[in-house]
């Protein structure tokens, strides 16, 4: 299944004026623990997702009571100014709507 | 002990139904806290000294506040007023609250905490090593760059708002704050667990985001006691749930458990998060360190001009080699204004459509049937900016591209006329850290008389 039918909440949003954080929220804990155990969200797969070098994700991680997990990279323009095209950076979500989460047998 | 706090609204005039607050003021508060505060909306509103919202909107807020924290004698504090704290933001909102009172026949005990940065102080703390990047995509931070900001504010900790209310006021404006530290303040002042405090502050600052249905625009309480709290929406349309709740500390910030503030780090991972009835979350177990006390400097500049045109493309001809012409309309109109300095501006387009929202990071390149086209011109004046927008508009309007069948023009403008003059564009030119001595150094409280006139 694609990751967009398994989560609950899935967006982007700034986390201050040079950072984009992307949110994944589950509804479901065992949903929310397969995604995590696919393997198939995870820091490396992000960065080719997006084309960002690795070092540019500067906080990944899983916080089990919220059923979510949290990418966060440094912008390539800075919110609201010259070049930018996303000043809440609140449409960076999309490409994670297609990552195939693999059926668990 | 407990202590109960009311958040009207995430964004002080975003509104909140009076009935919610009703509601609320039912339920024994001992304080109303409002953020006012955001960096969402880019450099321009710090830059240019405006407000995020109207001043309609903030005053009719600010009356129905004014008048619960009157009829309840409880403080009403308000975080990061008019939107980015600068002296200028916090004025106007002064300016609302003093038209309130003379209105109302009201004489509040009013004080208010500046945020502003002197440069002498941020220049003395650079030389010493004192200041450093939020992130490595910062802009360096210079003598002459911090010249050319309009001004810098840093957000102060719950220490400053504690020390002023240790004075009774009935209102407390606060110029730019660290979003939950005026709650926290209020609960740490009347004696609860500071890690409690902040972790309360940052769900309240937003509302009811963290309840489902989420907005920001309803009313939320929090109540503290000797080992958690509890939060609920005021309105029962709205329910809290374990999830929701522990899932909001991922709004809107780099990690979902360790959270940064002036002077602290609230660490949230051994946090319980209980149902303790229907709407209504319990927390336990927020944990804080406190590490070397910074606060956050924030400052913007001009950056430049901007002059832009909105336009549709429909003929699939152009839509297949939108990159080749626009290198052929750029390089006419370049050659056009030879006698001005190349580097003096920027034409830049944006493929609605295609890649407009991503830019280079898009992964996904089918061309589409239809473009909106986007196109800007970046100078250092508007005149320029204008004049080369003009001359960029009318090239990609009649230029013909090889093979081209749509003799009669290449653009289609939803409006006459096509130009749009936007004015400023800002940057953010300081958001850096700065390590202090004292957290309320930097942000001194005063009183403000009201019936002055």
């Amino acid at each position: 299944m694609k990751l967009y039918e398994l989560s609950h909440v899935l967006r982007s949003k700034n986390s201050g004026p040079f950072a984009v954080t992307l949110d994944i929220l589950f509804d479901d804990p065992a949903v929310y623990e397969r995604v995590k155990r696919s393997g198939k969200v995870t820091p490396e797969n992000i960065a080719r997702l997006y084309g960002l070098k690795v070092e540019e994700i500067t906080d990944f991680a899983a916080y089990d009571p919220g059923l979510g997990i949290k990418i966060t990279y440094l912008r390539k323009t800075a919110s609201g100014t010259v070049g930018d095209r996303d000043v809440y950076g609140a449409q960076q979500h999309a490409p994670l709507m297609n990552i195939e989460i693999p059926d668990e047998l | 002990m407990v202590t109960t706090l009311i958040s009207p609204c995430g964004i002080l005039g975003y509104g909140f139904p009076a009935a919610s607050l009703e509601k609320a003021l039912e339920q024994s508060p001992d304080a109303i806290v409002v953020d006012a505060g955001s960096t969402d909306a880019g450099p321009h509103k710090l830059g240019a000294g405006t407000a995020i919202v109207s001043r309609m909107a903030a005053k009719k807020d600010l009356s129905l506040l004014m008048a619960g924290a009157r009829r309840l004698q409880i403080p009403l504090v308000i975080g990061s007023a008019g939107g980015s704290g600068a002296r200028k933001h916090t004025l106007w909102t002064l300016d609302i609250i003093k038209e309130i009172a003379r209105e109302t026949g009201w004489n509040p005990r009013l004080m208010v905490i500046w945020a502003d940065i002197p440069n002498e102080a941020i220049l003395s703390a650079m030389e010493e090593g004192r200041v450093t990047p939020m992130s490595p995509n910062v802009p360096e931070l210079t003598a002459e760059s911090l010249a050319a900001t309009n001004g810098v504010v840093a957000q102060m900790g719950a220490e400053p708002v504690l020390k002023a209310l240790e004075q009774k006021p009935d209102i407390i404006v606060c110029g730019r704050a660290y979003d939950p530290a005026p709650f926290a303040a209020v609960g740490i002042f009347r004696g609860h667990d500071p890690a409690l405090c902040y972790h309360l502050g940052k769900i309240l600052e937003c509302g009811t985001l963290c309840a489902e249905p989420g907005t920001a625009k309803d009313v939320m309480l929090g109540r503290l006691d000797d080992t958690g709290f509890e939060v609920w929406p005021a309105d029962p349309v709205r329910q809290c749930t374990p999830v929701s709740v522990a899932a909001h500390t991922f709004y809107e910030k780099d990690h979902p458990y360790i959270l940064k503030g002036p002077g602290i780090e609230l660490d949230l991972s051994r946090c319980r998060f209980t149902q303790t009835a229907p709407g209504r979350v319990r927390v336990e177990g927020s944990q804080i360190r406190y590490p070397a006390y910074t606060i956050k400097l924030e400052g913007a500049r001009l950056a430049a001009y901007r002059t832009f045109v909105l336009a549709g493309i429909r003929d699939p001809l152009l839509i297949s080699r939108l990159d080749e012409v626009e290198a052929a309309v750029k390089e006419s109109v370049r050659s056009y204004y030879s006698d001005i300095d190349p580097e003096s501006y920027q034409i830049n387009f944006y493929h609605y459509g295609l890649d407009a929202v991503m830019g280079e990071l898009e992964p996904d390149r089918t061309l589409p049937h239809e473009i909106g086209l986007m196109f800007e011109v970046i100078a250092d004046s508007q005149e320029k900016a204008d004049a080369i927008c003009a001359s960029t508009r009318s090239c990609y309007l009649h230029y013909g591209y090889p093979g081209r069948k749509s003799t009669a023009g290449n653009l289609a403008f939803p409006f006459a006329p096509s130009d749009v003059s936007f004015g400023a564009v800002y940057a953010f030119s300081v958001y850096h850290l700065m390590t202090v001595d004292d957290p309320t150094e930097f942000f001194p409280a005063e009183w403000v008389e009201v019936s002055a006139e």
